[in-house]
């Protein structure tokens, strides 16, 4: 589309084509920072963490990450997700290629989705919040929730934070 | 399933509700919530007027019928019968909501023989052999009883009633109960709306507080009835009917009875 696009308009306007092709490559995306954090605690496990996005209805609009006890047979314990669960994880047949993987070490994890596909691109246009939920073997449960609308109009930053099982969470959407 | 009941459980339901001295009738299931098929659950069964304390006696399971998402019977497996409660493991085979209930229809006669009071209780079927015909001031009734439970794979299906004695069919699911939300229960006397029915929700650890601080609810004309959870827990569900439209032919009194064991998770 954009070789044609250039082809056809010569290479005088060569800045003005590369401008339009930026503008249609660079789509809009939605990033995220998870802070898994560093826990006192003698006995630690990895969260089990579920990432989705809900509409005002409070069902799930879209689900971008759900992290687990991939080694071995650990799906039972998923409903302790009890929020994820309830709003649509239990209606899920677990792997799902591209959304479920592996728990995370404590750190910072950057997830960015591209707005016209995944699971964005059949979000439909409307207010939502983006939930994080966390819960640890004999540790606790958290969620926290960023509101924002869709689709992105300019560029827009949310922040949450955890107060025990969830550190930082920064939503940025750039148009 | 209605099989005659014996020793420690024909005392305990000569003081089942109706009789006075009623201890609660509950079932304890392990957990209500679980995440895929060929997992097991252990249901313990108990009458105790502690919620849920095992320290009076155990609720047999004669008359246990657990019926699963595709409507047909699940055997239990296990079944053991302690001092202090009944116990059975269930296997669960497939997705979907399981309904777990000790269910029956007796008939309790009283009537006097030579001056002496005489009682009888059993299946109507047996009534024949069980009232003798010549009985003085014969007094019949009808129980229909019902205690129950729900557990559910995956995500719940709807629960349908059968049309006998006193049951809860789906609105808000039972097994989909969060602690600050507001659930609307339906509850139908053969097979129709049970209107203006009284019932009463008392939340577990009764134990560890001063006071039953039960919830006194009263259905609406569609035998609705809406509760709103103040905590997260294990909540017990109370309510029965007295009428005169028992369905066993030579009876007119009737008790319908209902109790059912709820989980209330967290928001």
């Amino acid at each position: 589309m954009i070789g044609k696009f250039r082809s056809a308009l010569g290479t005088c306007v060569m800045g003005a084509s590369l401008a339009l092709g930026a503008a249609s490559v660079s789509a809009a995306e939605l990033e995220l920072n998870v802070e898994i954090p560093t826990l006192p605690v003698a006995e630690y496990h990895r969260p089990y963490v579920a990432i989705w996005i809900e509409g005002a209805d409070q069902t799930i609009a879209a689900n971008l990450a759900v992290w687990y006890q991939t080694r071995g047979d650990h799906t039972k314990w998923l409903p302790d997700l009890r929020q994820w669960w309830r709003r649509g994880g239990r209606d899920l047949k677990v792997p799902v290629d591209g959304l479920t993987g592996a728990t995370r070490p404590v750190g910072q994890h950057i997830l960015k989705f591209d707005a016209a596909s995944g699971p964005l691109a059949r979000l439909a246009p409307g207010k939502y919040e983006l939930v994080v939920e966390a819960v640890r073997e004999v540790g606790g449960r958290e969620a926290v929730r960023i509101p924002f609308e869709w689709p992105v109009k300019g560029a827009k930053q949310g922040a949450a934070r955890g107060t025990k099982e969830l550190g930082a969470v920064a939503l940025k959407l750039n148009p | 399933m209605k099989t005659k009941l014996t020793g420690m459980s024909l005392l305990l339901l000569a003081f089942a509700p109706g009789v006075g001295l009623a201890a609660r009738a509950w079932l304890l299931p392990s957990q209500t919530v679980l995440a895929r098929s060929g997992g097991w659950v252990t249901v313990d069964a108990a009458m105790a007027d502690d919620l849920f304390s095992f320290n009076q006696g155990a609720l047999p399971l004669d008359a246990l019928v657990v019926t699963g998402p595709d409507g047909q019977p699940v055997a239990g497996q296990n079944i053991a019968k302690g001092k202090t409660r009944s116990s059975v493991d269930l296997e669960l085979r497939q997705p979907g909501t399981y309904r777990i209930a000790v269910a029956d229809d007796m008939v309790m006669a009283r009537w006097e023989e030579a001056g002496k009071p005489k009682r009888w209780r059993g299946a109507p079927a047996e009534m024949a052999t069980g009232i003798p015909a010549a009985a003085e001031k014969l007094e019949l009734q009808q129980m229909q009883r019902r205690v129950e439970t729900f557990v559910s794979v995956g995500a719940p299906t709807e629960l349908k009633g059968n049309g006998t004695g006193l049951e809860l069919v789906s609105t808000t699911h039972p097994n989909d109960l969060y602690a600050g939300e507001t659930t609307k229960f339906r509850f139908l006397l053969d097979g129709k709306p049970a209107q203006d029915l009284a019932v009463e929700i008392i939340a577990g650890g009764t134990r560890y507080r001063d006071a039953p601080n039960g919830m006194q609810l009263k259905s609406d004309k569609d035998g609705v009835v809406s509760v709103k959870w103040p905590a997260a827990g294990l909540y017990w569900v109370d309510a029965s009917v007295e009428d005169e439209h028992a369905t066993v032919p030579k009876v007119k009194k009737r008790r319908a009875s209902y109790n059912a064991t709820f989980e209330v998770l967290t928001q």
